[in-house]
């Protein structure tokens, strides 16, 4: 039988190697937004997984909200990036330091 | 019960290894369709903890929409991922630590025994009727109605959004330019063109008779005028005469 800490621990395996896509491709925009994507995928099986033991459907609600923010925020970042790369021709992360705050 | 833990192991294993690709893939083509992999994989374990519409959703929503957006950035934009991936094999280390570390925290908490079977039963499978949709939609309809007209809303403005950003046809816009109406002056504004009345050749007889009457009822000064220039055009060519203004 599976018990809840398998689940937490497939997630906590998959945030941990999101966590390291991001320190690695620390260059490239598209990958960073999809160690993201991994990241929220991570904590979402975990609110799900806790719905599942719980006996409560708050945590899928939790997950509905997550999944909406998340494709919203998918929208937005890939259109930044568009205007990104036609303004700049590039879209690594180190080269965009236009801003010098 | 051999049959749950086989999927739940199964899929476990796909998610991890595509993840794993999707983190170190060299070309983002790539990285986007292991990341749907990935996804589909999640989708089936969101299935095994029965919450069925979230599996579903994960599957129209991210697979269907979103990584198909992703996957088509990623084919439009021209980048040299060669040159982003500078610095990747000297970041590994770093990475591979703090992943560690990260997991080894996370382990940590875990395995405390707080989330063990004895204390978290698994909840018995529930009946055939039972409908995953009908329960969430009578959660999400009472006690959190404000919040999902506000992730409407949400999703409202990423729509706007993302076309203001992107847009890059003409903006109709019917606007008043102020700076180019007080700038303005009658010279721009009004011109006055000295045209001549059209000239006809004399040569021209095949034209019918009431035409030709009705020609003569010009003013007298100006078919003097004419007479002379039709005099001079016809001596040098037809071409120029042809109701011209000089």
């Amino acid at each position: 039988m599976i018990e809840l800490a398998d689940y937490l621990l497939l997630s906590a395996i998959l945030f941990a190697i999101s966590v390291a896509g991001i320190i690695i491709n620390r260059k490239n925009v598209i990958t960073l937004l999809m160690c993201i994507e991994l990241m929220l995928l991570a904590v979402n099986t975990n609110f799900i997984a806790f719905s599942h033991f719980l006996g409560n459907t708050t945590g899928q609600i939790f997950v509905f909200f997550i999944l909406t923010v998340a494709a919203a925020e998918a929208a937005i970042g890939l259109a930044i990036i568009v205007v990104l790369f036609r303004n700049r021709s590039t879209i690594d992360v180190e080269q965009l330091n236009q801003l010098k705050g | 019960m051999s049959f749950q833990v086989l999927v739940f192991y199964s899929f476990a294993a796909v998610l991890i290894f595509s993840a794993l690709m999707v983190v170190t893939s060299k070309h983002s083509v790539k990285a986007a369709l292991f990341l749907v992999l990935s996804f589909a994989a999640a989708s089936g374990i969101w299935m095994l903890l029965e919450a069925e519409f979230l599996a579903i959703s994960l599957i129209v929503v991210y697979v269907g929409a979103v990584m198909v957006l992703l996957l088509f950035v990623v084919m439009m934009l021209d980048v040299d991922y060669a040159a982003l991936r500078q610095g990747f094999v000297s970041k590994l280390p770093v990475a591979a630590i703090v992943a560690c570390g990260f997991f080894i925290l996370l382990y940590s908490f875990i395995n405390q025994g707080v989330f063990s079977d004895d204390r978290y039963q698994a909840p018995p499978p529930k009946p055939a009727d039972y409908s995953n949709v009908k329960e969430l939609g009578r959660v999400l309809y009472t006690e959190y109605l404000i919040a999902f007209e506000t992730a409407a809303v949400i999703l409202l403005v990423a729509i706007i959004a993302a076309i203001a950003l992107t847009f890059r046809g003409r903006r109709s816009r019917k606007s008043q330019n102020i700076q180019k109406q007080l700038s303005a002056n009658k010279q721009n504004r009004l011109k006055v063109l000295d045209i001549k009345p059209v000239i006809r050749q004399k040569s021209d007889e095949s034209r019918p008779e009431e035409e030709h009457s009705k020609d003569s009822n010009l003013d007298s000064a100006e078919s003097e005028a004419t007479k002379s220039e039709k005099a001079e055009s016809k001596s040098t060519g037809s071409d120029s005469s042809k109701g011209k203004p000089a």
